[in-house]
């Protein structure tokens, strides 16, 4: 009985045991390599099972590069014109009082709510060849839905509050001090934008493209519903996936499954990067 | 006069800005949303209702809500875990750990489901595994559960960790020197701080779960009335060319999903009015 002769360890008050904190450290890192390495991982072994050249191979299929390229175009639409909605609207929200600005929030945030699936449903009903604006479309020659500006508004639609979102606490803390100061010293309102606002927000306003477009480039539901999946003309990356891997095709669908996998790479290196370096300039919930 | 509809400022930009937000909202979200509401009413309520009041409908809608419940629930429990290791505990490759809980938000969710399917189907990797044990998970509901789970996974985590961060260590250790178990002080002291947070992810990550359709087609097996989700549905109507029947279920899911966003929020007020009493 040893324990008895010499003073109890010092613990301090405000902490678990070690056995508890050993525990659930060892829990949590298991649930995550079953839950999100284990998927991960499969993507690349998939991709790679036939060796490197095969997957090589794939991409140059021309199926690959034409939905490599659709991919990129309607990031190319989406991104920019989610990144102007999602500055004017944190202006309007955050440089002005007026009523109903709750209202708008809560508008504004509707597609984080909404199925992908309903988002290209709502698409079809608005544009679709039944409805009286989609036939009046048609009949002039610019189809919207199973054509790429229907691919492009889905995907605007499921990212339509991405960037708002990010400025919007940002520019709250900041205030309208600057802005005004800037004003009562003669500078026009592009220029106070341009070279006051931008500035103190544009890691904020970075983070939330960068965010927006992971998004843009793999949505799947919104987009499957709008786009007819035509082979070489209306299929993204990530329905060019669902076709092969519905043919068996499965290295190359796990190979532009891959490709898809090392953007979200980048997109989380780059966005921790952003956390590490600008926390201060983030949204308050991204400062870890 | 009562109060001005927009008070004066003397920033500029107000007309431009209200233009561009106003329109592009109006286009993007509102316009299409009323026309999924005109769509699922022009026939009538009656119509509306026997839509949706199928077998085959009432089986997606309940599997889809049900499962996207547990899914929630998982992550509730476990994102809150998640959170306070990651912030609380020093252990090498924290960074690491804390910057791939995102990542069910950056891999596309088509990515993500036949990722998954590659993993859990039958005489692959994790499927062996479970087919020894005599079940099995990919076209099954549990495949369903464990896409639902791991698209929901960072939310809570996300909205709890800043929470966490800004817990005073001070109330825990005033907590232990008045006599508190490490429990009671976790119960009664630190829950309650985090459970508004916690619950708004919480909502997230349902209303996540029950509108997922990527990660869930590959490994859901599609059986009707078995494993079939509602979203599937929708785009299965949509095939037939059958619009008012997609629209029927698209209102069913969206009078659902906003339901469930108002009880937790009530929840939320309640919990939030709570923690001020104490």
């Amino acid at each position: 009985m040893s324990d008895l002769s010499q003073p109890r360890a010092f613990r301090p008050a405000a902490t678990e045991a070690p056995w508890a904190r050993i525990t659930l450290i060892i829990a949590v890192v298991a649930v995550l390599v079953v839950l999100l390495f284990a998927p991960l991982i499969t993507v690349f072994y998939e991709a790679l099972r036939e060796g490197f050249g095969a997957a090589l191979a794939t991409l140059a299929e021309p199926e690959s590069q034409s939905a490599i390229r659709l991919t990129l175009l309607v990031a190319v639409f989406a991104v920019p014109l989610n990144a102007v909605f999602g500055v004017a609207a944190a202006w309007l929200i955050t440089k002005y009082s007026f009523r109903g600005k709750a209202v708008l929030i809560t508008l504004i945030d509707i597609p984080f709510s909404v199925s992908p699936v309903v988002a290209g449903l709502c698409i079809v009903l608005t544009f679709g060849a039944n409805s009286w604006l989609g036939s009046w479309l048609v009949a002039h020659g610019m189809p919207v839905v199973f054509a790429v500006p229907g691919i492009i508004m889905a995907s605007m639609f499921v990212t339509f509050p991405f960037v708002a979102r990010e400025l919007i606490p940002v520019m709250v803390e900041q205030g309208r001090a600057a802005e005004e100061a800037a004003l009562t010293l003669g500078a026009s309102g592009w220029r106070v934008f341009f070279t006051v606002t931008l500035p103190n927000i544009r890691w904020a306003l970075l983070y939330g493209v960068l965010l927006c477009n992971a998004r843009a480039m793999g949505e799947f539901g919104a987009v499957a519903v709008v786009s007819g999946k035509i082979r070489g003309l209306t299929a993204t990356m990530p329905i060019t996936i669902e076709i092969l891997y519905n043919e068996y095709s499965s290295v190359a669908a796990f190979t532009l499954a891959a490709v898809l996998a090392l953007l979200a790479l980048v997109t989380l290196a780059l966005k921790s990067l952003l956390e590490w370096r600008y926390a201060d300039q983030l949204a308050a919930t991204h400062r870890h | 006069m009562g109060q001005p509809f927009v008070h004066k400022s003397p920033i500029p930009g107000l007309g431009l800005s209200a233009g561009i937000t106003l329109s592009m909202l109006s286009l993007m979200v509102l316009v299409p949303i009323a026309a999924l509401l005109v769509q699922g009413f022009s026939a009538g309520v009656p119509a509306l209702v026997s839509a949706v009041n199928t077998p085959r409908t009432w089986a997606a809608l309940y599997l889809s809500f049900r499962l996207s419940l547990i899914a929630a629930l998982f992550n509730l429990v476990f994102g809150v875990v998640l959170a306070w290791v990651l912030v609380r505990y020093r252990f090498p490759f924290r960074r690491v750990l804390n910057a791939a809980v995102d990542l069910p938000f950056a891999l596309p969710t088509a990515v993500a489901g036949i990722a998954l399917t590659a993993l859990y189907a039958p005489n692959r990797a994790f499927g062996q595994i479970a087919k020894d044990w005599g079940f099995k998970i990919a076209y099954t509901q549990w495949g369903i559960l464990i896409a639902l789970i791991f698209v929901g996974l960072p939310f809570v985590t996300r909205t709890v960790q800043p929470v966490i961060e800004e817990i005073a260590r001070e109330v825990e250790e005033a907590s232990a020197t008045l006599g508190a178990t490490r429990a009671y002080t976790l119960r009664r002291v630190i829950w309650p701080m985090l459970a508004p947070a916690a619950l708004t992810g919480f909502a997230l990550s349902l209303a996540r779960a029950v509108g997922e359709y990527g990660s869930v087609i590959f490994i859901a097996g599609n059986i009707p009335l078995k494993t079939e989700i509602a979203p599937l549905l929708i785009v299965i109507k949509l095939e037939e060319y059958n619009e008012p029947g997609a629209a029927a279920i698209g209102i069913a899911m969206l009078v659902m999903s906003f339901g469930m966003l108002f009880i937790i929020n009530a929840a939320q007020v309640f919990s939030r009015k709570r923690m001020a009493n104490v």
